[in-house]
């Protein structure tokens, strides 16, 4: 059979003009999809110039070719956009049901265009697409959207995905939330559909899936999910999910801890995946034909009153997801607080009002930084911001949804309010976005992940602790780290653009086992070498982006803290790190030149010449 | 679609789809894997076996027909075209006997015999002739095909289950 050719969705959000176009076969088969392809039509058709909340920027949802299929964790979209929190091209993912949900309805990608005059949101129910007023959701948190879009449509099995008040709000980091609890969370796509006056997308699709050679493709699925079913991976993943990673940070003095100031947090064990199992998990939860479930249905603990959720026991009883690794971190470790109901709760706050928990954990640290450093007073902010403290933690997540006092100044992200306060020192970041919860003074390969990440600081375009931690290496010292950074991104991002999760790589279902899924399902023969190609290519076109929208060397480098100011005791005392004979072997290996502008040399080499 | 010899009603299917809900996950691979070996693509929306997702419980019921002893689909079918698979017990769709009046799926008290859009006639499960795809695709052993004198056995602890988080909720 042929190769399945693939349709995407064209939609002006200006003039409400919505049009079917056929995916360039060429970029299809030279990117797979997703991530890849969206950042190939970002390059081609945006201004990299644009500001990035104005009516120019454009919004790509895209599903990969293993999108809604049989392969294990084939539940993936990504969103790729200018980010409002960055202002460098973002790549957001997220899975739940809404990405396969977009496949069923037979649309492998959406492109949104302009700004709706009013507040709309977008229906597409297999052929039928259609803008339609929500001027009655406007305002409302993520959770009531969904069910008041269900409740208004009535048409069976309907996915949303939407923006809460955070994303209305134009919080920089906010994020698109799809079945309540999943999101894409990071670099604020949430506040571009915000500015875009768009507030949902309302998925129904009854058709399927073709492929080019079912047959060969469920064998393909067959051999990934024996190799899956008995990896220790994949089983501390269903059993203790994300937040057992706190045991092993820890361990190595890499759980950044108040802002970045301490290396280990006395309070770990109070939010590792141990104790949240054993006390507020209610269920294991599955994205679409996820045969891990990491996800947590958590409820609150039972003398957590003040932090209700909500009085009605209805809604609290379970009270929502998670929280995952980054979140019980941001939320707990990183702002200092050790109470595990309070975090359940910023957590649930941050997903029902459509906000990224990493960077609004950090920055709020950020702002406990600077109180506890007397650069603001009580006098600028409700309640003392004092690190640990939970009453605080809660109130702020809150306030910097609906931007209400200070938390106007801490929605705008720490880099924006550090400078503002004249204290840029507090930003823990690279590119505007905050870190996720990996100390490079614990781990030295996250340092040179973090700085060359084209969507800022990010710990899923290259994950190294278990890489550093693994063999005979030490995790404190910088040799190799380069080389096996732009070796693990390039793999990592083919990844992405499949469409899976990348969670499958650490349960045994490696890049190797998504080479023959993917051939089979597109009639392509892929190899191994292929999709690594696939991934330098698109990680150059995310790097050319960047550098025509103003980015250069001098934004691939950390704070000065990390570099400077090593921790006073713990396993990861007196460490810092060395970016400076990491930065130059990153550029060599890549093919660009010392100031971090690929060769022409290499771009012929991808197939990129003329881009 | 496979061919099958009516014989006489009544029968007990020999081994049947046990379910448990509180072992699934909602990932959906048995409504994938139904949907490809009874329409050949990769459809949830074709699919014969459903999964209930109950988002503020926490909970999700894969739910299928239960093959029942005395299957009312059968009784209602006015051109017995509802037969069962000698070799499994199954009650099964005769394709090119059906006329699409959707009796059947409105005498079946589970709502699992569904229409097809795209040919308008009735398609329920038929136990994939004695090797279920859904059971062999669940990641968590929440569907298991083995003897069918435990069917519904689950019934009594779910509901328990469902009573007390019910009475939890509201007060009783």
């Amino acid at each position: 059979m042929p190769e399945p050719t693939g349709k995407l969705l064209r939609v002006d959000l200006t003039v409400g003009r919505i049009t079917v176009e056929e995916i360039r076969p060429d970029w299809r088969r030279d990117y797979l999809g997703g991530r890849g392809l969206a950042a190939r039509y970002l390059l081609e058709e945006l201004d990299p110039h644009v500001d990035p909340l104005s009516a120019e920027n454009k919004l790509i949802f895209a599903t990969g070719p293993l999108t809604g299929t049989p392969v294990p964790c084939g539940a993936r979209y990504m969103v790729v956009t200018k980010g409002a929190l960055t202002d460098a091209i973002t790549t957001s993912n997220s899975g739940g049901h809404w990405g396969p949900e977009l496949r069923f309805a037979g649309y492998e990608m959406v492109i949104l265009e302009g700004r709706a005059p009013a507040p709309c949101y977008l229906l597409i129910c297999d052929d039928r697409v259609e803008l339609r007023d929500a001027a009655h959701f406007w305002g409302r948190p993520v959770g009531a959207t969904e069910d008041g879009l269900r409740r208004e449509l009535g048409i069976p099995g309907l996915r949303v995905a939407c923006i809460g008040p955070a994303g209305e709000k134009l919080v920089r980091f906010a994020c698109i939330m799809n079945d309540k609890h999943r999101a894409a969370g990071r670099s604020g796509v949430g506040a571009v559909m915000g500015s875009k006056n768009l507030k949902a997308i309302a998925v129904r699709g009854t058709g399927g899936v073709s492929l080019a050679d079912p047959a060969a493709f469920m064998k393909a699925v067959w051999t990934m999910r024996a190799r899956m079913q008995d990896n220790p991976g994949r089983i501390s993943f269903t059993e203790l999910g994300t937040a057992a990673t706190i045991d092993m940070t820890q361990a190595f003095g890499g759980l950044p801890t108040r802002n970045f100031l301490e290396g280990q947090f006395e309070h770990y064990e109070n939010l590792n995946g141990t104790t949240i199992k054993e006390t507020r998990m209610v269920a294991n939860k599955a994205c679409f034909a996820c045969t891990i479930a990491c996800g947590r249905v958590t409820r609150l603990g039972e003398h957590a009153g003040k932090y209700l959720v909500n009085t009605h026991p209805r809604n609290w009883k379970p009270a929502g997801e998670g929280p995952e690794y980054e979140n019980a971190w941001a939320l707990g470790a990183d702002v200092g607080v050790g109470d595990l109901d309070a975090v359940l709760k910023a957590n649930w706050l941050c997903n029902d009002l459509g906000m990224d928990p990493i960077s609004m954990g950090a920055s709020l640290a950020a702002a406990m930084e600077l109180y506890e450093r007397g650069v603001i007073t009580d006098a600028q902010v409700e309640r003392p911001l004092r690190f640990g403290s939970a009453d605080a933690l809660v109130r702020m997540v809150e306030a910097t949804a609906y931007r209400e006092g200070f938390g106007n100044e801490i929605a705008e992200g720490s880099k924006r309010m550090g400078a503002k306060f004249l204290h840029p020192e507090v930003f823990m970041g690279v590119k505007g976005q905050e870190f996720p919860a990996y100390d490079p003074r614990g781990f030295q390969g996250m340092g040179i992940a973090y700085a060359t990440c084209n969507r800022g600081a990010c710990h899923l375009r290259a994950w190294t602790p278990g890489f550093e931690t693994s063999g005979n290496r030490d995790p404190h010292t910088p040799a190799g780290k380069s080389e096996w950074v732009v070796h693990e991104q390039n793999r990592t991002t083919a990844h992405d653009n499949t469409g899976t999760c990348l969670f499958t790589g650490a349960s045994g279902g490696a890049l190797e086992t998504l080479v023959p899924c993917t051939a089979a399902a597109r009639g392509v023969p892929y190899s191994i070498d292929d999709f690594v190609k696939i991934g330098e290519r698109t990680w150059n076109v995310e790097r050319l982006f960047n550098l025509a929208a103003g980015l250069t060397k001098a934004d691939d480098t950390l704070p000065r803290r990390l570099l400077k100011e090593p921790h006073k005791s713990g396993p990861s005392a007196g460490v810092v790190v060395d970016l400076d004979a990491m930065l130059p072997v990153y550029y060599r290996e890549r093919g660009w030149s010392v100031e971090g502008v690929p060769r022409r040399e290499k771009l012929a080499e991808l197939g990129l010449a003329s881009a | 679609m496979r061919s099958v010899t009516v014989v006489e009603r009544g029968l007990a299917v020999k081994n049947a789809l046990h379910i448990v809900p509180d072992k699934c996950t909602g990932c959906m691979q048995c409504e994938l894997a139904c949907s490809w070996v009874q329409t050949g693509t990769f459809a949830p929306s074709k699919s014969l076996i459903r999964v209930s997702v109950f988002d503020e419980e926490a909970s999700y019921a894969p739910f299928t027909c239960l093959q029942c002893d005395e299957a009312w689909c059968m009784n209602a079918c006015p051109v017995n075209a509802i037969a069962m698979d000698p070799a499994t017990g199954a009650k099964v769709v005769v394709d090119s006997l059906c006329i699409g009046c959707h009796l059947c799926t409105i005498a079946c008290p589970f709502g699992t015999v569904f229409t097809l859009p795209q040919s308008g006639k009735a398609a329920k499960c038929d136990l994939c002739a004695g090797q279920p795809a859904c059971a062999a695709a669940c990641p968590t052993q929440a569907i298991v095909f083995g003897e069918s004198t435990r069917t519904g056995q689950w019934l009594t602890p779910w509901s328990t289950k469902v009573h007390r988080n019910h009475v939890e909720a509201f007060g009783g």
